[in-house]
């Protein structure tokens, strides 16, 4: 799944459009630092519990909105759910799902000291068993942070946002620690 | 080329209509430039960039997050040949500006953050989808002349 929209690796014919842009539908936005280490300072790991303690009223809210705007921004994730009888944004089971990620994600805000140390069976899960690709898990961060600042725009700062960014990137190569 | 559905057209031109440039624009720029700290390298000449506050308190960033902004709206009325009408300006940003092609897509990430901040839940999933699709395509115009 490298839909890069910076390639650039098309020198296609500019008079052949037909299938230049189809790349262009659907940005990755998994970027080349995920498998960069960024450390959260102890102030950014206060500004995370901080942020998630005031959300905490509307996780489930923002988990189920998450993983909506996943599958419709970002149709190609809905391959992971294929067993769902719907997997459209808004559905039953893609409203509880995303309520069920949160909470793994409200989890290892309590693990934030340790994540990968804290997260090694859910790890394992999602190397052996769900097999997820993890470039996903930084379309789904992104889709988190729109539903933060759509539901708490006061409250989601420039330094809040590069804080829970990096968590949450932290988070994501907590998760990928067992695939390989 | 790349093709829009008229509901896309529709919901990216209603995006666009709750966007005020003066307002946006330096938010996402500024934004930008806290949460993805190595872009600054490219406003050396903007002046004081050291804090948080001097970045938002930076009349220059303010100025050039207009500029930006603006530049992309020009696809709005062009939808159907975004690829050419960004020609030009994709020569400028590796030739002349020698911009990493990569930070035209963080700067439209903090966009799509603070418009979700401006809009709400009026911003849809569909919304959202349409609107992404739209950056994708200015980016990757944006990015097509560099070699």
């Amino acid at each position: 799944m490298n839909d890069d929209c910076n390639d650039g690796d098309d020198d296609a014919d500019d008079d052949d459009d037909d299938d230049d842009d189809d790349d262009d539908d659907n940005c990755s936005l998994e970027g080349n630092y995920l498998n960069v280490n960024m450390s959260l300072s102890s102030k950014q790991k206060a500004t995370v519990k901080d942020f998630f303690s005031k959300m905490s009223t509307r996780s489930d809210d923002i988990g189920a909105e998450a993983l909506s705007r996943l599958v419709a921004v970002y149709p190609q994730t809905k391959s992971y759910f294929s067993h769902w009888k719907d997997a459209s944004p808004g559905s039953a089971p893609v409203r509880k799902h995303g309520i069920t990620i949160m909470g793994g994600v409200y989890d290892a805000v309590g693990k934030i000291d340790d994540l990968k140390g804290g997260l090694l069976s859910l790890s394992e899960l999602h190397a052996f068993m769900l097999r997820v690709d993890p470039v996903n898990f930084k379309l789904l961060a992104h889709c988190m942070l729109v539903c933060m600042s759509m539901i708490f725009p006061e409250e989601f700062t420039p330094q809040v946002h590069v804080a829970v960014d990096k968590f949450l990137a932290q988070l994501a190569l907590a998760l990928a620690e067992k695939y390989r | 080329m790349v093709e829009w559905t008229a509901a896309e057209r529709r919901h990216v031109e209603a995006v666009w209509s709750k966007i005020d440039i003066d307002v946006c624009g330096p938010l996402a720029l500024q934004r930008c430039l806290i949460v993805y700290p190595w872009t600054q390298r490219y406003f050396g000449s903007f002046g004081d960039l050291s804090t948080d506050a001097a970045i938002v308190g930076n009349p220059k960033v303010a100025a050039h997050g207009v500029v930006a902004l603006t530049g992309l709206r020009t696809a709005l009325d062009h939808m159907d040949e975004i690829k050419s009408t960004y020609a030009a300006l994709s020569v400028l940003h590796s030739e002349k500006l020698h911009v990493d092609p990569d930070n035209f897509r963080l700067l439209c990430e903090c966009l799509t953050i603070v418009v979700a901040g401006k809009m709400g839940k009026k911003l849809s999933p569909e919304m959202q989808a349409a609107w992404q699709k739209y950056l994708c395509a200015v980016v990757s115009a944006l990015g097509r002349q560099y070699h």
